[in-house]
């Protein structure tokens, strides 16, 4: 095992010239970081292992270079501090949900209490013993009981349509032409395997505290291998898990979806902007359960295809990587390879 | 609201019984066949369990108080130490905040808030109320209790023995398939299940013996449509332990064998399916939550009817709207499991039935105001308390009516929102009711009155500590903050900081209530039969306080005439 990941390592050390091409910064980091980081390796995970294999093949580098690693955007795919609302949406699922909520539930929920708390008030101070001595006697009026039945009634189907309505469109099925990935949780790290693209399962794990420093990105949200994607076209995630359940988180996106051992759940969506989009696992999942986030990074098209060639996927009209090789798993990556003692880092 | 023909039952029944020698101290309290008793026990047990739980509660807002681990790390090698390990490593650690989290949850719901309102006010107040001498089967009643002894030994000596990564069980108190079964290795888990099934035993027992008491031994003209509201809803309650327990039981009993016999009922390699697990747990999780709420919803209606000097308003709408709650509960469970990766008409279906429970909900919220209306309030502390009650429930319903939009719980799913949800519907729900009819039946039961000035102070602390303490989670959970995190993003600070600070407020209220007891019980004045007024017409209200040994060994008669 340590000899493999050994090997993965010289592999992705001698593959840092040709990334400096596009980002000599991240480059430079990876060498630094891999360095000492294969000291510490004890017992890098099969998949892990399994995953980057081919990068080992692949020291002859790729003809294309992936595209340089994206730069979050403060406040956008992640909460901000203080926040007091949903984060801002990027999905058309998350606007028409986020509008159910803005618009329609909140100001219902905040009415409906204020209501309530108005007719305690109300009558707490009308009907104080001091001020109303004697009580009257009533305990039935069934014209206002019907209406307290009949008015929550009609209130809740007023609810129910749109609701419904953002059901039926977040089970809307993806395209056809919709881009394939297959998203599985481990404990504790997500892989991700771009079936129609024929790039292999890599895996993402958190960034320690240092690392999302030096790369400008909120800590515990930040991976070292994001989950690639296109934006502006659609996509379809199909998620499961190794291990135990986890759950695969992206509030900016709307997406929620559990990651289940032996089962294959789908999830489709398309992402509007570029942008690097955070969540976290949101599945009890063992002891490393909130410090397996996710990151998505949703390129513009024609870049996302860059990136495709360069991991030596193949494009959907036919177009393969020069040679295919099969590079590392991004260009632009850290790749901090899984082991025992992220956590004790990430202090 | 019933009116009993004649006062001198009580009072025949307290001449009579002063003669009456208790049991020595040992077969009084061991091997109790008295209701009272076994209520007493029932709520000393459910006060140090509340304790403890509150206590986990602390160390869990502690470290949430700021981003980064301070204490989870010290904590976790206090523990090893105990037990002769290594000092923890870091994700030894992080399991430690996993089993944290779960024995909370475990210890509140079943060791607290069970024990105290069907346990210990049931069956306090339940006999009385009907005008029965005793439960149907006071042994049984004595075993129910006692079972929930050794349940609670197993459950805190869990936490040390091997457990999956650290010590403890680790798998929150939903007991989730596969990391229950193959994801936790060692004897933890295997206690905590057992610990379930012990402490669900006793519980099927107890609401057998409340079934058979409400149904057999009622007085003569107490028909079921003059009973207090408070016996409707243990009946309620006890119906959906009898039918919802038995699941838990049959689920945890095939993780067990998942665990330890090799079967896969819930692992997908040998045919069986982890979401099996979950929709079995729910079955039984979903009525656990109206068994947990309902007998508060009756301690409300006695408390707002005493102190409003009314009757309850709409008696059968509020009788059957708990009938209805109970009955809808049973067909809402998947709204848990929202993210499970269920097919769109399956979840279209459990959004439009959970919106529906939003219904008779609304029914009892606006009869308790109806109620008030037209009434002649005094603001003793069980009233402050039942108010405080009203309001915070409505608020934690409301954002349930938000929750079970399938598409909108996509994004709040498993995050602080749910947590803020369920906490203002049982920390604030379940408990307001607790502290108002431990406030309200406080003479009845010890023969002292409380301290009023105490008991509103308590009030007033505690309603400050626990909404500052719960309603920024709804921020934290709107801005994606997921549950079960030992740590958090930098920028989940601020409403994490507000949150520890309102715990430490509420800790003070708590800390008033025991000074309230203590000062209560050693100093209090004496407690009238009925202290409340004209307002209080339940049975218990008639009898001496504290109530005979043994009371009504003449049943009282229910007049005729009686009615709502």
């Amino acid at each position: 095992m340590i000899q493999v990941k050994s090997l993965v390592l010289a592999g992705l050390l001698a593959f840092a010239p040709a990334m400096a091409m596009n980002g000599p910064a991240f480059a430079q980091d990876n060498a630094t970081a891999a360095a000492p980081a294969a000291a510490t390796v004890a017992a890098p995970a099969d998949s892990a292992a399994n995953a980057a294999a081919p990068a080992a093949d692949a020291a002859p580098a790729a003809k294309v270079a992936a595209p340089p690693r994206m730069k979050p955007t403060e406040g956008i795919g992640m909460p901000k501090p203080g926040e007091i609302t949903l984060q801002e949406q990027f999905t058309s699922t998350g606007h028409s949900a986020r509008w159910l909520h803005d618009v329609m539930l909140l100001p219902l929920i905040t009415l409906i209490s204020v209501l309530v708390l108005v007719l305690m008030l109300y009558v707490m101070v009308r009907y104080r013993r001091s001020a109303n001595p004697v009580p009257s006697k009533t305990s039935h009026n069934t014209f206002i009981e019907v209406i307290w039945t009949v008015v929550p009634v009609i209130i809740l189907l007023v609810i129910a349509v749109p609701s419904i309505g953002l059901l039926a469109d977040q089970y809307k099925p993806a395209p056809k032409d919709a881009l394939t990935v297959k998203v599985t949780g481990y404990q504790w790290y997500w892989g991700y395997e771009y079936p129609d693209a024929g790039i292999p399962e890599y895996v993402s794990n958190m960034l320690t505290k240092e690392q999302a420093k030096a790369g400008g990105e909120p800590f515990q949200l930040a991976v070292d291998n994001r989950l690639i994607l296109p934006a502006g076209r659609p996509v379809k995630l199909i998620i499961t898990a190794a291990d135990v359940i986890h759950s695969f988180a992206v509030p900016s996106l709307w997406v929620k979806m559990d990651a289940v051992p032996g089962r294959l759940n789908e999830k489709s969506f398309t992402i509007e902007k570029p942008g690097v989009y955070y969540g976290q696992c949101s599945e009890l999942c063992g002891a490393r359960h909130g410090f397996m986030p996710i990151a998505i990074e949703a390129l513009p098209p024609e870049q996302f295809d860059q990136w495709v060639l360069s991991q030596g996927g193949s494009l959907k009209n036919g177009t393969a990587a020069p040679d295919a090789p099969m590079g590392p798993q991004q260009g632009s990556v850290l790749p901090a390879p899984p082991s025992d003692d992220v956590g004790n880092n990430a202090l | 609201m019933t009116t009993i023909t004649a006062d001198q039952y009580g009072d025949h029944a307290h001449d009579h019984h002063d003669a009456d020698h208790k049991p020595a101290f040992f077969q009084r309290w061991f091997m109790s066949t008295n209701h009272k008793d076994i209520g007493t026990l029932y709520l000393i047990f459910a006060i140090f369990a509340g304790v403890v739980g509150g206590a986990i509660s602390g160390l869990m807002r502690v470290e949430l108080a700021e981003p980064g681990i301070q204490y989870l790390q010290g904590w976790a090698n206090i523990q090893h130490a105990m037990l002769g390990a290594e000092p923890a490593s870091l994700d030894q650690a992080y399991h430690l905040w996993n089993a944290l989290i779960t024995a909370h949850g475990l210890i509140m719901v079943f060791f607290m808030v069970m024990p105290a309102i069907i346990g210990g006010f049931g069956n306090w107040f339940v006999p009385i109320m009907i005008g029965a001498p005793d439960m149907a089967f006071p042994r049984m009643n004595n075993i129910s209790f006692w079972l929930l002894i050794p349940a609670f030994a197993l459950l805190l000596g869990s936490a040390f023995v091997p457990g999956g990564t650290g010590y403890g069980a680790g798998t929150g108190w939903t007991v989730y398939a596969p990391l229950s079964t193959s994801g936790s290795a060692g004897p933890a888990v295997d206690m905590a299940i057992l610990s379930l099934h012990i402490a669900g035993a006793g519980s099927i027992l107890g609401a057998v013996n409340f079934i058979t008491t409400i149904l057999n031994m009622r007085a003569p003209g107490m028909t079921l449509h003059k009973m207090p509201l408070f016996v409707w809803s243990v009946l309620v309650t006890a119906f959906l332990l009898l039918l919802a327990l038995p699941v838990l039981a049959a689920a945890i009993t095939m993780l067990l064998t998942d665990r330890n016999f090799g079967t896969t009922f819930y692992d997908a390699a040998g045919g069986g399916d982890p979401e099996l697990y979950q929709h079995l747990f729910w079955f039984f999780g979903h009525p656990e939550v109206y068994i947990m709420i309902l007998p508060g919803f009756g301690i409300v209606s006695q408390i707002i009817s005493t102190f409003s000097r009314k009757p309850v308003f709409g008696y059968l709408g509020m009788a059957y709207a708990m009938v209805a709650i109970g009955v809808v509960g049973f067909v809402v469970w998947a709204h848990h499991m929202f993210t499970t990766g269920m097919s769109v008409n399956v979840k279209m279906y459990f959004t439009a039935a959970t919106m529906v429970i939003a219904v008779p909900t609304g029914i009892k919220i606006f009869s308790w105001i109806a109620t008030i209306w037209g009434g002649s309030i005094s603001f003793k502390t069980p009233m402050v308390w039942a108010l405080g009650f009203i309001f915070l429930f409505t608020v934690g319903g409301v954002t349930g009516v938000v929750l079970a939009n399938g598409g909108v719980d996509d994004v709040l799913h498993d995050t602080y929102y749910v947590v803020a949800h369920f906490h203002y519907v049982l920390s604030l729900g379940a408990v307001f009711g607790l502290f108002a009819g431990f406030y309200y039946w406080f003479p009845k039961m010890s023969g002292r009155m409380y301290n009023e000035f105490l008991g509103h102070l308590h009030f007033w602390v505690f309603f400050v500590g626990v909404n500052l303490l719960f309603f920024p989670m709804h921020f934290l959970g709107l801005s994606g903050m997921p549950r079960r995190y030992p740590d958090y993003p930098e920028a989940f600070a601020y409403w994490n900081k507000i949150a520890s600070h309102g715990y430490e407020i509420m800790a003070v209220g708590v800390l008033i209530f025991f000074i309230n007891i203590f000062w209560s019980l050693a100093a209090g004045k004496k407690a009238a039969g009925n202290p409340w007024g004209e307002g209080a017409t339940t049975l218990e209200w008639t009898l001496s306080s504290p109530p005979p040994f043994h009371q009504f060994e003449t049943l009282p008669v229910i007049d005729d005439a009686a009615h709502h």
